[in-house]
């Protein structure tokens, strides 16, 4: 019970993506424009990752390990476009606005990196704490991340004005560039709270 | 040579299954689509070309074949009566393909309105023409029995200023939608009856 706890919150913090693994940036810069598509980003590569895990980790001893590759792309393809027709069918706006990256959430090397690295080599309910661990930890970072952009670069937050009117929006945060600087500060952070708590 | 046979065999089933789980969704989720789709991208102009109208067309909407393809038509009430259709049709453009929708009065068979939905024309050019007022109004009360062309052909619709291709094929799809509308014309009476 202790194993499966520790492999659900080493996603929330000690190998927190994409910061610790600066995995699957890909994503991470382009749709955390805005909360409401940082948020919605997350929650579908979770739904991909605790399913993918659940049916890779039982198939480990059937997949023969020179076609593994091949094995595990299909069954990640096939709950990414499960999730691309439901978001298509129920949330349409979410849909338009992440367009293209929902597809490419089959080459999110987070996705596939925890299905060659962990479901591969342990067993279902494992892999669904470590799925479960990594999907919300992304969406929390996605979350956080798009916060910083979208307070600072439109001066609101899940689309409510913050800022005020006088509020002047900072727009390099909302371009790409400023998705890279912003990630670089977060990093930075987190890297200084780890070396201040070896110190003590 | 049993391993390659124990891949073949893995890699297949995992396909198969794969492949039966995602016709089921997409199944389940067609309809659903469609109606998003419709509410989204075509919605907005079919409203515009129907605008005052008391029902929901989108909710109303009926599908008729035409040769091999199925139209969606949105029926719209008007003071109480089912009096306007519109439905999807198209013309060939500068850029491609032009997505139009065309509503027709069922009582004196002229032309209500005309929107604009897809288009691949050129920016500031052609792409002028969904929304410039005077054209679209230009095809109002032109009727289904004509054939309907731009000023510069003989005809009555103002062309877009420096985009006579873009007008030609919105002019062109017009003239589609009558020859739609005239041959479904008693079908579409029909199935105007049931919704009453």
């Amino acid at each position: 019970m202790n194993n499966i706890v520790k492999e659900f919150t080493k996603g929330l913090w000690a190998e927190i993506p994409p910061f610790r693994f600066v995995l699957g940036l890909c994503p991470t810069l382009a749709v955390t424009k805005s909360v409401e598509t940082g948020v919605g980003m997350g929650l579908m590569l979770t739904f991909v990752l605790v399913f993918s895990n659940i049916f890779i980790s039982s198939l480990r001893k059937v997949i023969p390990p020179s076609v593994r590759i091949a094995c595990f792309i299909v069954v990640i393809a096939t709950f990414v476009v499960i999730v691309e027709l439901v978001s298509q069918a129920y949330t349409y706006g979410l849909y338009q606005k992440l367009g293209i990256f929902i597809p490419l959430i089959v080459v999110n090397c987070i996705v596939l990196g925890r299905a060659e690295a962990f479901a591969s080599k342990n067993g279902v309910v494992a892999s669904i704490a470590d799925g479960l661990g990594m999907g919300i930890g992304f969406t929390i970072s996605l979350t956080v991340l798009a916060a910083i952009r979208e307070l600072f670069g439109a001066g609101t937050l899940y689309g409510i004005n913050i800022m005020g009117p006088s509020f002047e929006p900072f727009t390099f945060m909302v371009s790409a560039p400023g998705a890279f600087v912003c990630l670089g500060l977060i990093l930075c952070i987190m890297n200084l709270f780890g070396k201040a708590k070896e110190m003590v | 040579m049993r391993d390659v046979i124990k891949m073949i065999i893995v890699l297949g089933l995992i396909c198969g299954v794969a492949g039966a789980l995602l016709a089921g969704v997409r199944m389940g989720t067609m309809e659903k689509i469609e109606y998003q789709e419709l509410k989204f991208v075509k919605g907005p102009v079919i409203m515009e070309v129907l605008k005052g109208c008391t029902n929901n067309p989108l909710k109303d909407r009926f599908k008729l074949k035409y040769g091999e393809e199925k139209i969606d038509f949105f029926p719209a009430v008007f003071n109480g009566k089912l009096n306007v259709i519109a439905f999807e049709t198209k013309g060939g453009g500068f850029g491609g393909d032009i997505g139009m929708i065309m509503a027709v009065n069922l009582e004196n068979d002229a032309v209500s309105g005309v929107g604009i939905t897809t288009h691949k024309e050129t920016p500031g050019v052609g792409a002028l023409a969904k929304d410039s007022e005077p054209f679209k109004n230009s095809f109002k009360g032109l009727s289904v029995n004509e054939t309907i062309k731009v000023k510069k052909d003989g005809g009555k619709v103002d062309a877009v200023s420096g985009a006579t291709i873009t007008s030609r094929g919105v002019c062109e799809g017009a003239n589609l939608g009558s020859k739609i509308y005239k041959k479904l014309k008693n079908d579409i009476l029909a199935k105007a009856k049931e919704i009453k």
